[in-house]
Order: structure tokens, then C-alpha cells, then sequence
């Protein structure tokens, strides 16, 4: 048991630390995600922060995450800890969509 | 036939005359064929029975475009009670709440109460995204209803279908119906003759207005098939905030104003987000405006009318 949880500690802390190095921020203005399309190393977190004054929220393609609703300024961070390319778009206006490239 | 053309035509130049910017709308059906009027001067109608839509309210909403949509909403309230002729009811074709939160929705009841008539909602994608993806809103509007908020009802020989397109949307898409409800729609019609007038009313238009803003309804065209055999069928949507209409065949598609702020029409701005006008003028845009239509062939009458007339 103690090393199972020390094992997490030390997980979650490198995890932590190198997600720091990498943080980004995707912006939500004008109904569009900027850039659209972002390419980072797999454990980088990503922010995603709306400018709009109508709510949006975030919803990978296959609802394999997905944000609540966010009012104008909220954001919602996701860390992307597998390569592959993830789309995503907005689940209250489908026309937005966004994609992020994972390289390992 | 004649009759039938002659007064689809007059309906197109007459909408083509107009400035749209209404907060509410009286249908009334008289011969089966609805026309909207205006709210606070509706003449009474010597047939028929005229009912109200009221769309988007967007309670909760604080922005410059209208820092309090439940003083416009209230407004809105008083013309329909200002009306010589009490509207057999009312429908709001959703959007109801900002963000779905119970505060908004206690405001908008309090408001709506006002207006001591039935009301028929359908829900509109932000009244679906409280924590439990609309629960909220069926506890409180959709206790009638099947799935998640459809439902019909008769008046007055009339059919009324309220249908629900705000869930389960699609990467890339617009509103969404589902097979579910397709199929429950094409149930729910198989009872009706032919002749039975039909009106439908969802939130998104369920026609495609501008694919790149989602306003239209990706399987739209799928209700409308099971629609094509009747004879008379208007289609009754909110959403964009604006008033636009289509006349195709037997299908009259109109949408309403919003009681809360303007949206840009398509392709007039980069996005359709909230459309701020210049202080004091809010109300010269939220107005109310109508259609009569008259017996045989008279053309239709249009007036033109705002909240700061």
C-alpha cells in the first residue's frame, strides 16, 4: 500500500512538472478555437479559454472528454497524454471544431 | 390552386417589405393558414384562434448587447397581455435560461406567470446544460413530454408538435432530431389525415439557413419527409435571433425574434454571436412586427412596429 501511494506521488509529480513546461492555451474568440490546430508533446495540458460572451464548452469527437459549459472567461484544461491526432468541437455550436496533434 | 399561389406570392412580397424585429408573434390560423400579427395590434379575429410564440429570453444573460433581457422579456409580457384578443396560448421555442442555472429559470417563471396563459416550451441548447444535460429543464417544462422533451398536442382541430434538436450534436454539424424521434414524429403523424393543419415547433430552424453558423437541422430534411403529405404545415423556430421565413410547397418555415438581444444576419459578421447596437436603441431592434392574413384573396397586411414606439 505505502509504495503503491508513493509510486502516485512520484507519478503525479513528474506528470506535473513536465506538463508545467509545456502548458498552452487554445482561445475561443468569435465562435472559432485559436490556432485550430495545435501540435504538442504528449503530456502537455491545454487550456482552453472563452472570450465570447456566449457559452461554449469543449467535446472530443467520440465524448471521450468533455467540458461543462463555459461562461465568457472560464476555461477547462484536458492533458493530452497519448499521441495521435484528437478532434474536438463545441457541443452547443457543432460548427466549431478544433484539433490537436499528440507527438510522442 | 390560384387562390393558393396568389396568396404564397402576396406572403413573399409582403415579408420582403418588412423590417423585422419582433419580440413576439400571434399566429392565428384561420382557414388552416397561419399568419403572424402583430403583438399590440392584433385586430380580433372573427374565426379561428390565435396563439403567441415567444423565443429565446435568454434569462441570465448580462452583456453590453442587453445587460437585462428580463426587462425586455417583461416588456414583451405586457404587449401579449395588451392584446385585444386573448391568445389561446403560448409557445417559447427555447433558450428560455442563459446557462440553464435555477435562478434563471425562477426569473423567467415569475415573469411568464404574468401572462396567465398555457405555455408549451421546447428546449433550446442553453437550457440543456446544467450538470445533468437538461434535467433541469424537463423537471420544470417537460413533464408531458417523451425522450428528451418531445411531444404534441391538438387544438382547435389543429396538430401541434414541439421537437427537440439541441442534443447530441455532431462535430461539424448543426441541430440534431436523432432516430428516437424520428421515429416517435413518424408515429405521432400516422393518426393525422391529411388534411389536419400541422404545426411544428423546435428550437434550431429546422431548414438549413447558414451551414457555417449551424443554423439549419442536419436530419431536418428526414422530419419533413414524413411532413410532405399534408396540406397545410408551418414550421415555427427561434435560435438565430432573428425573423426569417421560407415558403416551400405546403411548408410555411419562420423563424422569431429574440426577447433578449439581436443577432448579425448571416454573412454580415465574422461569427453569430450577440449583436450590440448602439445605447438606446436596443428597443428601436427588439420591436414587434406582424402578418394578418385575410380571407381569400386579399393581400396580406404588414405593420411594423418596436418597443420604443
Amino acid at each position: 500500500m505505502k509504495k503503491a501511494l508513493s509510486l502516485a506521488f512520484v507519478a503525479s509529480v513528474f506528470a506535473v512538472t513536465s506538463a508545467r513546461a509545456d502548458d498552452v492555451q487554445v482561445a475561443i474568440d468569435n465562435f472559432a478555437f485559436t490556432p485550430a490546430t495545435i501540435t504538442v508533446k504528449k503530456g502537455t495540458k491545454i487550456t482552453f479559454v472563452n472570450h465570447d460572451d456566449l457559452p461554449h464548452n469543449i467535446v472530443e469527437e467520440k465524448a471521450a472528454f468533455k467540458s461543462k459549459a463555459l461562461d465568457t472567461d472560464e476555461s477547462y484544461s484536458h492533458v493530452f497524454d497519448k499521441a495521435g491526432e484528437i478532434v474536438y468541437f463545441c457541443g452547443l455550436h457543432p460548427q466549431m471544431k478544433g484539433k490537436v496533434i499528440v507527438t510522442p | 390552386m390560384d387562390r393558393d399561389k396568389d396568396r404564397d406570392v402576396s406572403r413573399r412580397e409582403a415579408l420582403r417589405c418588412m423590417a423585422w424585429a419582433g419580440t413576439g408573434l400571434v399566429w392565428t390560423l384561420s382557414e388552416g393558414v397561419p399568419g403572424a400579427k402583430l403583438i399590440g395590434f392584433a385586430e380580433a379575429s372573427t374565426k379561428g384562434f390565435s396563439f403567441v410564440q415567444i423565443s429565446d429570453s435568454h434569462i441570465g444573460f448580462n452583456k453590453p448587447a442587453n445587460p437585462d433581457p428580463s426587462a425586455t422579456f417583461g416588456e414583451a409580457i405586457a404587449k401579449i397581455n395588451a392584446l385585444p384578443e386573448k391568445p389561446a396560448f403560448m409557445i417559447h421555442t427555447g433558450d428560455i435560461s442563459h446557462l440553464s442555472r435555477p435562478k434563471e429559470f425562477d426569473d423567467f417563471d415569475q415573469i411568464v406567470r404574468g401572462a396567465k396563459l398555457d405555455m408549451h416550451y421546447v428546449p433550446g441548447e442553453h437550457d440543456v446544460i446544467d450538470e445533468k444535460q437538461g434535467q433541469a429543464y424537463l423537471d420544470r417544462y417537460g413533464k408531458r413530454s417523451r425522450g428528451k422533451g418531445w411531444y404534441s398536442f391538438d387544438h382547435s382541430g389543429v396538430h401541434f408538435v414541439g421537437l427537440v434538436n439541441v442534443y447530441d450534436l455532431k462535430a461539424g454539424g448543426m441541430g440534431n432530431l436523432g432516430a428516437e424521434q424520428l421515429a416517435w414524429l413518424a408515429d405521432d403523424l400516422r393518426r393525422k389525415s391529411a388534411s389536419t393543419p400541422i404545426v411544428v415547433f423546435a428550437h434550431i430552424p429546422l431548414w438549413i439557413i447558414a451551414a457555417d453558423w449551424g443554423w439549419g437541422t442536419s436530419d431536418g430534411v428526414e422530419a419533413l419527409k414524413h411532413l410532405a403529405r399534408f396540406g397545410s404545415v408551418t414550421v415555427l423556430n427561434g435560435h438565430i435571433h432573428q425573423v426569417m421565413q421560407k415558403v416551400e410547397g405546403n411548408v410555411t418555415f419562420h423563424t422569431a425574434r429574440s426577447t433578449a438581444f439581436p443577432q448579425p444576419a448571416p454573412g454580415t459578421a465574422p461569427s453569430p454571436g450577440p449583436k450590440t447596437v448602439p445605447p438606446g436603441e436596443l428597443r428601436g431592434v427588439l420591436g414587434v412586427s406582424s402578418v394578418t392574413v385575410a380571407k381569400g384573396k386579399q393581400p396580406l397586411a404588414i405593420v411594423d412596429s418596436t418597443l420604443a414606439d
